[in-house]
């Protein structure tokens, strides 16, 4: 059984007078303990969403509705109620923010930020508990770390910051860690050290990571299994490698195709997806990426695309898939064959 | 700290400079001028023009700003015109009185305003945050003069719970010491005094903290609304902090900055406003003193005051700024 399974996850904003928005519409996705899962999408196709429904993190608002599962070691997370929770987030599941400046507190010292946590799920206190977030800035790489816990976010790098985060994060060894899109706001080399630092407390410390982010070199970088996201439903799941060699779903291959590459000659052109995500197509018409969809043809439209199972752990959702040699899709379980 | 503090206590000066010239030019440029003032309308020429070289009104002007400066810094701010006696000796036994009724009403409106605008912005768009929203809209809205009359026949005529005007009951035959009554009470152990000056206090400070207060919950509402949706309240969140521990470490603490700003704003305002607080309740501050003062263009009275309120806010904004270094860390001075 796996450590965290989500199932038929679904968040809808629904406002007085327009129609309801539908930002998580049915994802269905599992993380294994250890194990390194990547959601990856554009902006907009819902993987902070889902980050934010897992952790009950999503602003209280009339017209939320959260619907589905996320079973975490035998407890469904969307069941418990708010104390429960607080309890569960930060212990068994923590969770790193994209922008560091703004996701720490700008009138408390770095220290008192960590010893917080530790306080809260570790019962440490005082002398116990500054040593202990010293050991916790040390082991994410912030040097001197005893003057640092006196010092204020702004007086820390950008680097410096997330790596404060990230020790937040791990302060009560949590058995999964998500990290949503924890690189963007910062510099390539910082990005390269966090992943890094990441990668390695992952295998230090055998946490499982949910890595929510768009950019396909963090993907190539750690993680084991890739669920591509668009409109708010996962279009493909699957391995690491079997993904970037022979990519099914067209928005995988566009999204692939759009990496600028360091080889290509001069002159020659990015390789767009064409048109935005707003060309959405509601999912209950047919195929959400349809619209912007290189290899549309006219089943694509009418009804929404199915998730296809292949005999190799794969899934896809897409009626004229990328055509692989030697692959055939598994029957579809739900319909009579 | 130190150092700021001091730099700030010097830019008082040009601010006093300037001040004092504006003044100077006012004053002597308003028509009718302290002649009339002292002889009415009925005055012959000659006996103006004694008063005018009595006072010294007939020197070159700036001869008379020299002096005028000179006097100042002497803290000899004159003869008041109506009542005869030094300015600064009746500023001595009023302003403490003043002072009093301000700071009665500025814990009033900090200590409702704060803990209401945080309450309606927690619970946001419910009965209470409509409640307070419309409320102190309708503080803002009333003139503190109204009020004051309202208060007064619901709370001290009808109903007798307080005492209607006067700073305390003369009959106690309280020891003076500072002028500031609650304190002289409490300083020589008379304490039916000290509790009745604080009595005598509620319904004009009550009348003083309305607008400030409105103000206050509707800052403190937008500012706790804006921070709660900030990224390091979703940190905290994560990290599974008690609600209480959010709260009160997270949220409040940042939404204090704006509140602070507009609490010095407003504390320069209400000396004005006690002016008609003071005239209302008769309460013998500096506030009913100016506003007679006013109308018997009493000249010496009015520049004494004007030049308190310009110290009083120059201090007020400082101690503002002080505070902020012990909430914000990005504006500590040093």
């Amino acid at each position: 059984m796996s450590l965290l399974e989500v199932d038929d996850l679904s968040v809808t904003f629904a406002r007085r007078g327009q129609r309801p928005v539908h930002a998580v519409d049915g994802v269905s996705f599992s993380v294994d303990a250890g194990e390194v899962v990547g959601l990856v999408g554009e902006s907009g196709c819902g993987k902070s969403v889902t980050s934010l429904a897992i952790m009950g993190l999503l602003p209280k608002q009339p017209g939320l509705r959260v619907g589905g599962k996320a079973v975490f070691d035998g407890t469904d997370l969307l069941q418990l109620d708010d104390r429960s929770r607080r309890d569960i987030r930060g212990r068994d599941i923590a969770m790193i923010f994209q922008d560091p400046l703004s996701s720490l507190n700008p009138v408390i010292p770095i220290g008192l930020q960590v010893t917080e946590v530790l306080t809260r799920h570790r019962g440490m206190k005082g002398d116990a508990a500054a040593k202990e977030a010293a050991a916790l800035l040390d082991r994410v790489g912030i040097p001197d770390p005893k003057r640092r816990l006196k010092e204020y976010p702004h007086q820390l790098s950008g680097g410096m910051r997330q790596r404060a985060l990230i020790a937040m994060a791990v302060a009560c060894q949590p058995r999964l860690l998500i990290a949503d899109e924890p690189t963007t706001a910062l510099d390539v080399t910082i990005q390269a050290q966090i992943l890094e630092l990441l990668k390695e407390l992952v295998r230090d410390s055998g946490t499982a990571l949910l890595m929510i982010t768009h950019d396909l070199g963090v993907v190539a970088g750690m993680v084991d299994t890739v669920n591509v996201l668009y409109g708010g439903r996962v279009v493909e799941t699957a391995r690491r490698r079997p993904l970037f060699r022979e990519p099914r779903h067209p928005y995988t291959v566009g999204l692939l195709g759009s990496v600028p590459r360091l080889d290509a000659g001069r002159g020659e052109k990015l390789n767009p997806i064409p048109g935005s995500v707003r060309d959405l197509l509601p999912w209950p018409d047919g195929c959400a990426f349809a619209p912007r969809c290189a290899r549309r043809i006219d089943d694509c439209v009418g009804q929404p695309p199915e998730l296809v199972h292949t005999y190799d752990g794969r899934s896809y959702r897409c009626v004229n898939p990328e055509p692989v040699p030697g692959t055939v899709p598994a029957p579809r379980e739900e319909e009579p064959a | 700290m130190f150092r700021f503090i001091v730099r700030r206590l010097l830019q008082l000066i040009p601010t006093l400079f300037g001040l004092s010239l504006l003044l100077f030019i006012w004053l002597r440029r308003l028509p009718g001028g302290p002649e009339t003032a002292i002889l009415g309308e009925r005055g012959t020429p000659e006996m103006r023009a004694a008063i005018r070289r009595n006072m010294g009104l007939d020197e070159p002007i700036l001869v008379q700003y020299g002096r005028f400066v000179r006097r100042m810094i002497k803290l000899d701010l004159g003869t008041s015109t109506s009542t005869k006696r030094a300015v600064t000796t009746e500023f001595i036994e009023r302003f403490p009185g003043t002072v009093e009724l301000t700071i009665t009403a500025m814990v009033i409106a900090i200590g409702i305003g704060i803990p209401l605008g945080y309450l309606a912005a927690r619970r946001r768009g419910r009965f209470l945050d409509h409640a307070s929203v419309g409320g102190s809209l309708i503080g803002i809205c009333i003139p503190v003069f109204f009020l004051g009359y309202v208060l007064k026949a619901i709370f001290s005529e009808n109903l007798h719970w307080f005492p209607s005007s006067g700073r305390q009951d003369p009959t106690l035959g309280a020891t003076r010491v500072t002028n500031f009554f609650v304190l002289d009470g409490l300083m020589t152990r008379e304490w039916d005094a000290a509790a009745d000056a604080l009595w005598h206090l509620v319904l004009p400070a009550i009348a003083l903290a309305s607008i400030p207060l409105a103000i206050i919950v509707r800052i403190t509402r937008a500012s706790v609304l804006e921070v709660l949706n900030e990224d390091f309240v979703r940190t905290a969140e994560a990290k599974g902090l008690t609600e209480q521990t959010v709260r009160s470490r997270h949220v409040l603490r940042n939404a204090m900055l704006p509140v602070a700003t507009s609490i010095g704003l407003l504390a320069g305002g209400l000396l004005s406003g006690a002016v008609l607080t003071e005239t209302v309740f008769a309460f013998s501050g500096i506030g009913a003193f100016v506003a007679e003062a006013i109308g018997q263009r009493d000249y010496p009275v009015l520049m004494g005051f004007i030049l308190i309120i310009a110290v009083v806010y120059v201090l007020v904004n400082l101690l503002v700024d002080l505070s902020y270094s012990f909430i914000d860390p990005r504006v500590r001075v040093r």
